[in-house]
């Protein structure tokens, strides 16, 4: 079984962000990566799949050059080969044109399964995979938190409002990852050593005949409002019960 | 809150991207095996085994050695790790450092190609624990003085004596054990079930708490005439093993201190007294400067050790200073840090107090500060102040 995975690099979700002065984005200089969780979950699924199935995991991402050090996790964690479509900065691009650049490498390596993170703990979009879906035309089963093989069909646990959901979707699909699919691995010594030798595919955005024009256009980052100070009340009951009304219109 | 290191010199710049790698997996590791467990097992006194095929299957347990199951990572490399370890807890780095430099290591240098094929892959999987028995009740610092001795048989060895403070005693299977004989001090690869070998826990630490300090009892043990490591005769061997160790500690302590030091910052910037947090009074700012100054130079040190350890230049004196000066800062680190704390300080919720007392053991364990100090006086003045 051959599957693609992905390996989104996000921001550290604990540095602090600061938005540049024009407020197009946010300052990325001495920004530190980590690989988004949930493509964490994906791969480790990849891998636990591999074991038992055979055949081939490889790991793929968008981005600068420097997104090789998040495959090479992933590679270090097992996995067999790596694919960066470069030509990209992170900014310049949205759900829409990552589906897309996707799909062509589905088109490319014709995998039984693309495992995905549902989404992106920096973007939260959480439609690359839907979209992916849709532009294969194949079956997608979303926020997995268990997968089966049986024969030509995946079967797949998604957890759904109020419970879970039990499906089987035919192979070729798309699963994304939901956090309780599995614990990722940690990378071992030998994983990293090895990883140094697995090779990483560098292609050009261009040479993919894409068109990159994003179809969602950021207009400003704002920062969260800070939050203001507490009141104390030395008051009673009567005092409190106005304020809520009056100041608060809470009640 | 995630930890965050001081890398004021930006030395992560000297760091291979595998390096990072490394040492970002250990961290990883560390945050979710021993952070949440640890305050508890040092409180109750016992060493979390859960964590050892953690660090088996990372391939952590020798692993700057090369081949029989081991990954053969560079000194640098190997050293991030041992700081990693300890950022966690001392007691989880010297398990590691026992079973890497001290029981590994010298089967690894000094044994016969069939006893490293018969102990060193199961070591590293985890499967056999080791120990390293060199100090005696008697006989820390001049272990030349040792009582435990071997007489050779026509077909095997017998050993009797006692060992002391050696950590994974009572859980390990293997035990190096340094005897003298006629021909002059020998190692023995001695198996913990072998008649007449028995481990004492030694209870009532305040220190490495989360760690198994034994005391080892050789009652006239019978091992096998290929028990003995035959690759060295003389107390250089067992030397060559602490100098390994040393060099694990003294990366291993910036660890310790630079955990110490990110919860003493984070807690200064929080923490309001009068009308500021305590981070804005120039006293507080004074410890935290140190702190931060005394780690920064001990990491400018580990990391020339180690880049000097892959060129085959590092002297045993180097390492003298190393883990002199390094342990030394993380005691004061760790001083500082719990005084930054206030009463918090004394508390398991927070991690100074437990790197606090671990420190003491780390301070006069694998040579003393003060006779590093002598190690390094007679490197200097060519007159040894210790005999």
């Amino acid at each position: 079984m051959k599957i693609l995975v992905t390996a989104k690099r996000v921001t550290d979700p604990n540095a602090k962000i600061k938005l540049k002065s024009d407020k197009s984005g946010i300052q990325t200089d001495g920004l530190e990566y980590k690989p988004n969780p949930f493509c964490e979950n994906a791969i480790e699924e990849a891998l636990r799949l591999n074991e038992t199935h055979g055949g081939e995991v490889v790991v793929v991402s968008i981005g600068p050059s420097d997104v090789q050090a998040t495959i090479r996790t992933a590679l270090a964690m097992g996995a067999h080969r790596g694919i960066l479509v470069t030509g990209l900065d992170d900014h310049q691009m949205d759900s829409d044109l990552v589906a897309r650049v996707f799909a062509e490498l589905y088109k490319r390596e014709r995998p039984d399964l693309f495992l995905l993170g549902k989404q992106a703990i920096d973007g939260d979009s959480n439609q690359v995979g839907q979209l992916l879906a849709e532009y294969l035309e194949i079956g997608q089963a979303c926020f997995a938190s268990k997968v089966e093989i049986h024969g030509s069909e995946a079967i797949v646990t998604r957890e759904v409002d109020g419970g879970l959901e039990k499906i089987a979707v035919g192979m070729p699909a798309v699963i994304t990852a939901d956090l309780r699919l599995n614990e990722p691995r940690y990378a071992s010594l030998p994983g990293i050593v090895k990883a140094r030798k697995k090779s990483i595919d560098e292609i050009d955005i261009r040479s993919l005949g894409i068109d990159t024009h994003l179809k969602v256009e950021t207009v400003a980052y704002e920062e969260p409002k800070t939050r203001g100070g507490g009141v104390t009340f030395v008051g009673g009951v009567d005092e409190l019960v106005g304020k809520l009304k009056s100041e608060a219109k809470a009640i | 809150m995630d930890f965050e290191a001081v890398d004021f010199w930006g030395l992560d710049a000297e760091l291979s991207e595998e390096e990072i790698q490394i040492r970002n997996a250990v961290r990883a590791m560390v945050d979710r095996e021993v952070l949440p467990i640890i305050g508890k097992c040092f409180e109750e006194g016992h060493f979390p085994m859960h964590v050892i095929p953690v660090v088996a299957e990372m391939g952590l347990l020798g692993a700057n050695l090369h081949g029989y199951g081991c990954p053969g990572i560079g000194e640098v490399a190997y050293g991030l790790v041992m700081q990693e370890l300890e950022r966690g807890d001392s007691g989880i780095r010297s398990f590691v450092s026992v079973q890497g430099s001290l029981a590994m290591y010298p089967i690894y240098t000094f044994g016969s190609d069939e006893q490293r094929q018969k102990w060193l892959p199961g070591m590293a999987k985890g499967e056999i624990i080791g120990c390293f028995g060199l100090t005696e009740p008697d006989f820390g610092s001049n272990p030349a003085g040792m009582r435990t001795y071997a007489v050779k048989a026509s077909d095997r060895w017998v050993i009797t004596g006692n060992k002391m403070w050696i950590t994974n005693g009572n859980i390990a299977q293997v035990a190096v054990i340094w005897a003298g004989t006629e021909d002059g001090f020998r190692g023995f690869i001695v198996p913990t079930d072998t008649p007449g070998f028995r481990a004492r826990l030694v209870e009532h630490k305040f220190s490495l708490r989360a760690s198994v300090t034994s005391e080892l009892i050789l009652d006239n043990v019978e091992v096998p005439l290929d028990a003995v490591l035959p690759g060295v005769v003389g107390l250089k061997g067992a030397l060559a093993c602490l100098s390994a160790a040393r060099y694990g500690i003294s990366w291993g302590v910036v660890g310790s201190a630079m955990a110490v030091y990110d919860e003493a910052l984070r807690y200064a910037k929080e923490r309001v007294q009068f009308s500021k947090p305590i981070a804005g009074y120039q006293l507080v700012q004074e410890k935290l400067v140190e702190m931060l100054t005394e780690i920064s130079k001990a990491q400018l040190v580990n990391l020339r050790m180690g880049r000097m350890k892959e060129r085959g230049l590092l002297r045993p004196h180097h390492i003298s200073f190393a883990k002199r000066n390094n342990v030394a800062m993380a005691r004061r680190t760790a001083q500082l840090g719990r005084e930054i704390l206030g009463a918090n300080g004394i508390m398991y919720d927070y991690q100074v107090g437990r790197h606090l007392c671990n420190i003491e053991t780390v301070y006069t364990y694998e040579g003393t500060h003060d006779i590093h100090t002598l190690v390094l006086g007679k490197e200097i003045t060519k007159i040894a102040a210790f005999e």
